[in-house]
Order: C-alpha cells, then structure tokens, then sequence
C-alpha cells in the first residue's frame, strides 16, 4: 500500500488515479501512523514552498516525512521541498538533499512548462526509460544539479530533474502526468 | 529541449462536446471523456476543457465530469467557464484539474486572479483572454465577443500576469472558426511582452498554420477545437509533419 501525503491544495488526487491505473493500492493521507507504516509515500505538490512548510510543521510532518526508511518519492514541490532551501520566499526545507532551489532566470518564458527530455538519466527509477523520452514539467524553480541528481534536464540551464539518496527519489517533473513514460517511472517506484 | 505543445479544446454544454463557429451556431461532437482518452492516447500534450453554459447548478456536473476525465487521462488538463470564485476553483483542482481557466470573471475582478495565485500557485491559473481589433486596436473582449472592455489586449495580459496568472490563453475572437490561421501579430506581440507561457487559439485550419504559429511567436503553445473534432487534422500526423518543419514537438 502506498500513502500519497496529503496537505494544502495539492494535486494527490493526479497521484492517486495514476497509481489505481497501475493497479496499485494507495491512499491519500496526513495521518502520521499510516504514513509511518505504507509500504511506500509518495510526496506530491503544487503550490508555494513557504506556506507548504508552514503546514508541514503544524502538523508534525516535517519530521516524520526525514525519518521515513520505506521508499519515499518527491513529485515537484515534494522534490524543492526535500532539498535544504528554496528562494521561493527564502524558505528553509528539510534537508534531505543537499541542494538548493533557485528561481530560474527570465529570459524564456517561466514557469518552465510542458514536456521535456534529458540530458541523462540514471538508477532505479528511470529503469527502461531514454533520454530522449519527454516528460511534463511545472516549475518555476529549480534544484541544483549536485552528485545526487540522477536525471537532468536543459531549460535555459541544466537542472535536477530528478534526484535519489538512500531511500529518498524525487522527480522534478509530474509522472503521473506524464503519458506512458511517466507511467513506468512509476511502476519502477512501485517495484522497488 | 522544451517542446511546444499541442492542445485540443474542448467546448461542453450540458456535458458534452461543442463547437460552434465564432461562438455561435453550436454542432454536437461527442462525449468528452472518450474525446478525452483518444486525445491522450494519440498525443495531444494538454487538454482544455471549457464549459460554455456553466450555472451554479451545473457546477456539480462539471465536477464529476472533471473527476472522470482525471481518472482517465495521463496528461494536464485545464478547465475554465464560468469560475468565479476560490472555491469553485479549489473544487476542480480537487476533482482533478491541473489548471483553472478564468476570463470574464477575472476582467470584472482582477483580484480573483491574485486570489486563485496565492491559494493554488500561479502555475494552476490560467488567464484567457478573447482579444478582437476594434478601431485598430487590439481589445480584451468578454461575453464571446459581444462586450468590448476597456484594456488593451497588451495591458490586461501585463496586468494578470503581475497578479499572478502563469500562463496566457490567447484567443483571437477575429479567427475563431475561421480555419484562417492563427493570429500571428498580436499572439507574437503578447508572447514578446509577458514572460509566462503563451498559448495561441482561433483559426487553426490546416497543419501550415500550427508551422507558422510556433516559427513566427514565441508562443508555446497552440489550441485548437474543430480540426480535432471532425478529424481533419490528426494529432499523430500534426506532430510528425511540424518535425519535417523543424519545429520541436514530443
């Protein structure tokens, strides 16, 4: 069973149907216990980085989101958030990834949306996927690339579109919105 | 690279599928949910749902069609018509909507795009904008066209978009229909000003004209209704032609 947090607006409802078309049980969650104990979380987000840590906090999720030791995705927000720091109202996050979140500059049209490829991409959950395969993305910051950046993609500059560490995985872009390509990403999750 | 972005649009009324040519003289084109899955599964790379005959009666309707549509489709999707406040935003972006879509209700009260900004994230409005030459100046129009309002196309897309829109929905009243080609001169000028993506809407006719929208504006998109519906154009056939013209499309 996979627990999809659930917190502010969010989009857990993309998530969730995407995972019963892959016939997966999930359920969409703030319960600190049925989080704790899925077989895996998947971490969504759309929305601003501040208020998302600010209800985070209230709630006591930060800290049980750090400690989770099943697999744990990050989608979008969830990738920004799992980093140390976002410029999005210079909001400190929760630091399982090293990296920053920087605001893209304005020479071309932000937010970065609609499909993209990769430079590279790399490990477990991009098993059976090309670089040269298109996924959709909605962002208007980005992670840094560092050592953890497991897949990455150009617009104006290279970014992280994915990153993994130890049993945390996170994608910049939105797999349950991604056609058939986002699909198997997310049957490789589901499979790990 | 970034592709640009094919997007059938679908008109509903009372739960199905419409098209009528400039706003009026509406034709049946079917059920949107199985409109829905082929565009998804023949590569449309987004979808716009927008429902012409939205009442606070209807409303409900339109919610479970959006749960529905989202249960089936792997692709974004944006539903506009008729969205007045937070509320009946936050309901769609629940049922399953990527982005809302709003027009009139945003030129009557521009705070409501500052609103849905800051309660969903700029990256889920959409502000559409019918745009029509009167007098030799390009106007923001509401009502399909029947009530010219005081901005200029330019200033009211400058003016959302400092509210908070993330994206512009440009239509070009003068095309929709037409099957003349998309507006080139104010879809370029909007593209070149606002800093969000651009869509570009009426008078998609033939594949040249989706060429010309995407080599001559920064546009990022283009939409379209009736070519998709009645089959003349082919989502599959679009995307390889626009490759033999170099235009980059997934």
């Amino acid at each position: 069973m996979i627990a999809i947090i659930e917190y502010n607006a969010g989009n857990s409802r993309s998530v969730y149907n995407a995972l019963r078309r892959l016939n997966c049980e999930a359920v969409i969650t703030s319960d600190k216990e049925v989080i704790r104990n899925a077989d895996k979380v998947i971490f969504p987000g759309v929305g601003e980085a501040r208020s998302a840590m600010r209800f985070l906090r209230q709630k006591g999720l930060d800290k049980t989101i750090i400690e989770l030791k099943q697999p744990v995705l990050g989608i979008c927000l969830g990738l920004q958030l799992l980093c140390s720091y976002s410029e999005e109202n210079d909001t400190l996050c929760l630091g399982v990834f090293k990296n920053r979140v920087l605001a893209f500059p304005s020479k071309e049209p932000v937010p970065h949306m609609g499909w993209n490829n990769f430079n590279k991409v790399d490990g477990a959950l991009f098993d059976g996927i090309q670089p040269t395969e298109d996924v959709y993305f909605v962002h208007s910051y980005y992670a840094e690339i560092s050592a953890e950046s497991v897949a990455i993609s150009n617009y104006m500059l290279d970014f992280s579109a994915a990153l993994q560490k130890n049993n945390f995985y996170a994608t910049q872009f939105h797999p349950e919105k991604s056609g058939d390509v986002g699909s198997k990403i997310l049957q490789n999750f589901i499979e790990l | 690279m970034l592709k640009k972005r094919i997007i059938p649009c679908l008109d509903i009324k009372d739960g199905r599928t419409v098209k009528g040519v400039n706003f009026e003289g509406i034709r049946d084109a079917g059920d949107p949910v199985e409109l829905a899955r082929k565009y998804s599964d023949s590569g449309a790379d987004e979808l716009v749902f927008l429902d012409i005959t939205a009442t606070v009666e209807k409303r409900k309707t339109l919610i479970d069609l959006v749960a529905r549509i989202s249960e089936e489709i792997q692709i974004p999707f944006t539903v506009g018509g008729g969205i007045k406040t937070v509320e009946d935003a936050v309901a769609l972006i629940r049922a399953g909507a990527d982005k809302i879509s709003v027009n009139s209700s945003a030129v009557n009260k521009p705070q409501l795009i500052r609103d849905l900004a800051s309660e969903l994230g700029s990256q889920c409005v959409v502000l559409a904008i019918d745009t029509k030459v009167v007098k030799s100046e390009d106007r923001v129009v509401i009502r399909g066209g029947r009530n010219v309002t005081k901005w200029r196309t330019l200033d009211w897309a400058k003016e959302g978009v400092s509210l908070g829109a993330g994206e512009i929905l440009l239509t070009s009243m003068g095309r929709d229909g037409t099957k003349d080609g998309f507006d080139i001169g104010i879809t370029n000028k909007i593209a070149n000003e606002v800093g969000v993506p651009v869509i570009a809407s009426g008078g998609a006719g033939s594949m040249p004209h989706f060429t010309n929208v995407f080599s001559m504006t920064n546009a990022t998109g283009a939409l379209a209704a009736s070519v998709f519906h009645f089959g003349e154009i082919g989502i599959p056939q679009l995307k390889k032609y626009l490759k033999t013209q170099n235009i980059s499309v997934r």
